[in-house]
């Protein structure tokens, strides 16, 4: 028990500190840090160059200087990202990839050259249609071409064997994960969601080996608990991510326990397992090949609806939280398509706009509050 | 004698047979496309599969000013107000399939390209899922570079292939090279009567009123396939060469051409006239956009490879130095004065470049512009004091320039 409070108190201190946090991770494994936007980028190429990947998920600048790039109605972790870019957060990362997931990262792709001239963003050119024949090659060729500007920065090419050892340090970082989200759905009343939310976060500012290894002993510790429950409902949460730390810190006043998340930066990250066969790269491709009810790639039978629906059927849960960061087109399309499928299952569903600056969380806390207490009279 | 019909008579015929003939076919069990505006649309008029473009359909409604019975039906749906408002017209109209504007059959197939945007994967995956059809999907990646990557336009091409089967499946029918050469040749022309009409711009005064412009996408869209297409744009052409001769410029009312800009952006529909006539009381006439080269889709190699090129070539698919290049390009070759950037609610992609635009298109050639917030058909974003006192602020600046100038 000592050990689990130890690990989660570490492990949460570090996801709710980034920049303290990176700061310890470069200074013990004496690498530079390589930033990468979301969603999605080949980290294991990154790691493998001897970089430390650190993940970029905005943040809570005062917006000053995006207003003369972007216009107001773009989500708010890519204005944040370009405001800290801006004003210089960033500049001592050793490099930076941008993939272009939505029209608004491909904007903020095109103004980065302009609006923060000292740091040259590699472009990650990401893949839609992932049934054509076409589709492997493609992304093998987008690695390759990634391979090849990480080399380049880094002065030496990137081998093949490190980037085997890398892809198979992820892999036993994702298994591991996927260990946790289930651990932590064992013991809500101690993984509560602001914690579950920082320790999965820690994850991106910490050194994959150093954090998997810890993660792994947190899963021991928790699994030697007994299980526990809250008062309140067991949920879902589906959404690009659920932020800020105080509105998560709404469902843990309120005992709700996260049985399971479709968070882009939570599980969406690690849910697929990597085929058997291939080399690292085939691996690394498939995966994002394989990766299915995911908003941010195009699916032509569209399941997360029927995901969602199976996530809250094997895990018990009563409901489907929804968070939903403001002006995210893909998130927002999804939404009307899988609330119907929901609604016609029967499973209530609490819809959240949030932005990851919020002056304050009140305006939810009754919703949150109340959608508690509707779930428990029913 | 039978008068010759002007090009506008022929267009307005055009769309009128456009969605009647899309009506037959439904009618009689023809299967119905519909389609993004810049697809690979060769392949199905070499099938000679009735096509429809959502794009332009919601336009139409947007101009009828009838756009916010379809959005309030999306909305009911869960449907956001940040959406593309095409986007949600679509669906709403999905739901109802009636319109006061035009009418679209339900489709029994969708063909999208995701050249001009991504947003048109997530709206045409969520019609499919609605009527439970299948999607011919045309991925075009960005690049995030000058040039075009080849191995994005072997991607491009191995679906085109794959596409092609998929129609084949769908008509029962075998895809017919030979007429595909046919189709290539005319869509080819078709654009390039296309180009040559909007470049007849570059004469001052322009023959053409900008507006109008915007008239003539709509069947760019629609006819770029077909000869009656080709046709239409070269009689186009031919009426504004016949000005250019006569001297004549924008206006037949004796209004003067006194300000060339550049539009960027879709036009704002539901206030098309508004923001024509504050223009026009300026004499301000938009000579030219990033529309005319869009549209104008040409391929030396009339193979799959070669149309993977073209359609994969999009300025919106490669990265912000080749934008800015076009723009540039555009404000030397049309001698313009100023440039109207529409902030379109609507469109991320094109609205979050334009403030950098602008600002090139200042420090590189003194070509000052005005920005406005508006939406492509959604009545609620667009307010007429602040289009006014911005196209007032911008004769200003361009009569300073003109005055520096003199």
């Amino acid at each position: 028990m000592s050990q689990a409070i130890e690990l989660i108190r570490e492990l949460s201190d570090a996801g709710a500190s980034p920049k303290a946090t990176i700061a310890k991770s470069m200074k013990e494994t004496g690498k530079e840090a390589f930033g990468c936007f979301p969603i999605y980028v080949p980290e294991e190429i990154i790691y493998a160059a001897g970089y430390l990947p650190v993940g970029l998920w905005g943040g809570h600048p005062d917006i000053k200087r995006v207003d003369r790039y972007i216009q107001s109605f773009c989500c708010s972790i890519m204005r944040s990202n370009m405001e800290m870019g801006i004003r210089g957060d960033y500049d001592f990362l050793a490099g930076l990839v941008i993939p272009t997931y939505c029209d608004s990262m491909k904007a903020i792709l095109a103004n980065w050259w302009v609006a923060v001239p000292n740091a040259k963003p590699i472009p990650f050119s990401v893949i839609q249609n992932r049934a054509s024949k076409g589709s492997l090659d493609f992304v093998l060729a987008q690695l390759a071409t990634f391979r090849k500007a990480v080399g380049e920065l880094r002065g030496e090419p990137v081998s093949d064997q490190a980037i085997e050892d890398a892809f198979a340090l992820y892999e036993d970082y994702r298994a591991a994960m996927r260990a946790f989200t289930k651990a932590a759905a064992r013991v809500p009343a101690t993984i509560t969601p602001t914690l579950r939310h920082l320790i999965i976060k820690a994850a991106y500012y910490i050194d994959k080996k150093v954090y998997t290894e810890k993660i792994k002993a947190l899963n021991e510790a928790l699994a030697a608990m007994p299980e526990e429950r809250t008062e309140g409902p067991k949920v879902i949460v589906t959404g690009l991510l659920a932020e800020p730390e105080s509105f998560l810190d709404l469902f843990t006043e309120n005992g709700y326990a996260f049985m399971g998340d479709d968070l882009a930066q939570e599980s969406r990250q690690f849910r697929t397992e990597a085929r058997k066969e291939g080399t690292a790269l085939e691996r690394m491709a498939y995966r994002v090949l394989d990766q299915r009810g995911d908003t941010f790639y195009y699916e032509d039978d569209k399941s997360r609806g029927t995901m969602l629906k199976n996530m809250v059927k094997e895990t018990g849960s009563d409901a489907v939280v929804v968070c939903m960061y403001k002006f995210c087109d893909p998130e927002e399309f999804d939404y009307p398509v899988y609330k119907k499928e929901l609604d016609e299952a029967g499973i209530p569903i609490l819809y959240l706009e949030i932005e990851q600056k919020m002056d304050s969380v009140e305006s939810l806390r009754t919703r949150i509050q109340s959608f508690a207490e509707m779930l428990s009279l029913s | 004698m039978e008068e010759k019909k002007s090009s506008k008579q022929i267009l307005n015929e055009l769309l009128a047979k456009h969605y009647a003939d899309a009506k037959n076919a439904k009618e009689e069990g023809k299967p119905v496309v519909w389609s993004t505006s810049i697809a690979p649309q060769e392949l199905l008029e070499t099938m000679d599969v009735a096509v429809v473009y959502p794009e332009n359909h919601a336009a139409a409604i947007g101009a009828r000013k009838d756009a916010s019975q379809f959005i309030a039906s999306a909305e009911s749906e869960g449907y956001s107000y940040d959406i593309c408002s095409y986007a949600r017209v679509n669906d709403g109209y999905a739901n109802i399939l009636y319109s006061e504007a035009e009418n679209m059959p339900k489709p029994d197939m969708l063909f999208c390209c995701s050249n001009i945007c991504m947003t048109v994967i997530k709206w045409y995956e969520n019609i499919a899922k609605k009527f439970d059809i299948p999607v011919i999907f045309f991925d075009t990646p960005y690049s995030g570079s000058y040039q075009v990557d080849p191995s994005n336009v072997k991607f491009v091409e191995a679906q085109l292939e794959e596409a092609v089967t998929m129609l084949e499946g769908l008509t029962g029918r075998k895809f017919d090279y030979d007429r595909l050469k046919e189709v290539m040749q005319i869509s080819n022309e078709t654009a390039s009567w296309w180009k040559k009409a909007t470049d007849l711009a570059k004469n001052k005064p322009s023959p053409m009123n900008g507006f109008d412009m915007f008239n003539y996408m709509a069947p760019i869209v629609c006819f770029r396939g077909k000869e009656s297409g080709r046709e239409l744009f070269k009689i186009w052409y031919e009426e504004l060469q016949e000005r250019v001769e006569k001297g004549l410029g924008p206006w037949n009312d004796g209004t003067e051409e006194k300000y060339r800009v550049l539009w960027d952006g879709i036009a704002c529909w539901p206030y098309l006239g508004v923001t024509y006539k504050v223009l026009k009381k300026h004499g301000i006439n938009v000579v030219t956009s990033m529309y005319p080269e869009s549209f104008a889709l040409l391929y030396e190699q009339h193979t799959l490879a070669g149309m993977a090129e073209a359609y994969d070539s999009l300025y919106v698919l490669r990265n912000v130095d080749y934008a800015i290049d076009k723009y540039l390009n555009l404000s030397r070759d049309f001698q313009l004065d100023g440039g109207i950037f529409h902030s379109n609610r609507s469109c991320k992609g094109m609205a979050f470049k334009q403030f950098e635009i602008q600002r090139q298109m200042e420090s590189q050639l003194g070509v000052p512009s005005v920005i406005f917030d508006g939406d492509q058909t959604d009545p609620s974003v667009f307010s007429e004091a602040q289009y006014e006192t911005r196209v007032q602020a911008l004769v200003e600046m361009m009569e300073a320039r003109k005055g520096a100038r003199r």
